[in-house]
């Protein structure tokens, strides 16, 4: 009994950490690089991209089903951006030994199966989700590369609608992309959607 | 004999409230959602945001059935499901149905979340569970789990 109460104690203080909402980065604030391993046994940092004008970066797994709701956007993103120097990044935050369904292994079956064209890497110690104030799946960060290094442009939701892209109305991602590409301000930089918390 | 036509029938009826009424969902999109959120009867009003995709709702969510059980009087506990559309009738239902659900389950089926989500409370970023707790006097949002010791504890401070 004893065991599980401080496991139970132990789980909680995890658990509730990571959602608190003045933890992570801020519109602005310059987000850390990082060495992951990706699904073909590389390990990417957004330093490797040289040409890159910045990086869609998506925490997102293959267990949440709003996660899987999104993976057809963000492989049409990771299309219509990359070639413009704005490639998707995603990594995977979830704790496997919770997530079975989010190992290495899985990871490298459901990229093959879905086609991803874009890094799908994990954050195997997860120490890099926890930096950028992620909270769940999908969670995207939008970064434009500068002199100071990758600024945080944009945090949330790829768009408004999580059921059924022909009903979209505001593509939140697409349009600050846009916007950072010609070089003009944009109106929302941050937008909250429900999704799955990044298992501990 | 008439005893047994009538044992008959109570036994007819206590099965219908039982496990062969079909579960009927009340689902609305937020404007309906709304007022169980400004509920102003005498109680105090204890309201869960959770699905059954989501593994620590569902650990929590017996707990919340105790705290209904144990307060019938002064607490109503109302259990907002985000479960997915296509799955209404392959997991919410029998869900409820399985665990026999006493608490009101409200569906909640809005897929323009970042109109809603900052309505509900501006710090809830999205990640469920979440538990709103209010009444005349005092409001209180949180953005965690609870075990039923937890809960309680906190509805006293009401």
């Amino acid at each position: 009994m004893k065991t599980i109460f401080s496991l139970f104690l132990l789980f909680s203080t995890v658990a509730f950490s990571p959602i608190i909402d003045d933890k992570g980065y801020a519109i602005g604030d310059v987000a850390t690089d990082f060495k992951l391993e990706n699904i073909d046994g590389n390990f990417v940092s957004l330093s490797d991209f040289k040409q890159a004008k910045g990086f869609i970066v998506v925490f997102t797994c293959n267990t949440c089903p709003y996660a899987v709701a999104y993976e057809d956007r963000i492989e049409a993103l990771n299309k219509e951006y990359a070639p413009k120097g704005y490639p998707v990044i995603a990594i995977m935050p979830n704790n496997v030994q919770s997530k079975p369904g989010d190992s290495m292994t899985a990871m490298q079956k459901r990229a093959k199966e879905k086609g991803f064209t874009f890094p799908y890497l994990i954050d195997a110690d997860q120490s890099i989700y926890p930096q950028y104030g992620a909270t769940k799946t999908p969670h995207v960060y939008i970064l434009e590369s500068t002199d100071k290094g990758p600024v945080v442009q944009y945090i949330g939701a790829i768009d408004d609608n999580y059921k059924d892209a022909a009903l979209v109305k505001t593509k939140y991602v697409q349009n600050a992309v846009d916007a950072l590409l010609e070089g003009v301000t944009f109106e929302t930089h941050k937008t909250k959607a429900i999704g799955c918390s990044i298992k501990i | 004999m008439k005893y047994l036509v009538l044992l008959l029938i109570f036994l007819n009826l206590s099965c219908k409230s039982d496990k062969k009424a079909p579960v009927i969902l009340e689902v609305h999109d937020f404007a309906g959602v709304a007022p169980y959120l400004e509920l102003e009867g005498s109680k105090t009003y204890v309201v869960n945001f959770w699905a059954t995709w989501c593994a620590p709702c569902v650990k929590e969510l017996p707990h919340f059935e105790t705290l209904q059980a144990n307060y019938k009087d002064s607490v109503e506990v109302i259990l907002v499901s985000l479960d997915f559309p296509h799955q209404y009738e392959t997991k919410l239902k029998p869900f409820i149905k399985k665990y026999q659900l006493k608490s009101k389950v409200v569906v909640l089926d809005d897929p323009d979340m970042n109109s809603w989500i900052p309505k509900v409370n501006p710090q809830w970023d999205g990640a469920i569970p979440v538990t709103l707790i209010y009444n005349k006097s005092k409001r209180m949002f949180y953005s965690r789990t609870f075990t039923y010791q937890e809960l309680e504890t906190e509805l006293k401070t009401f």
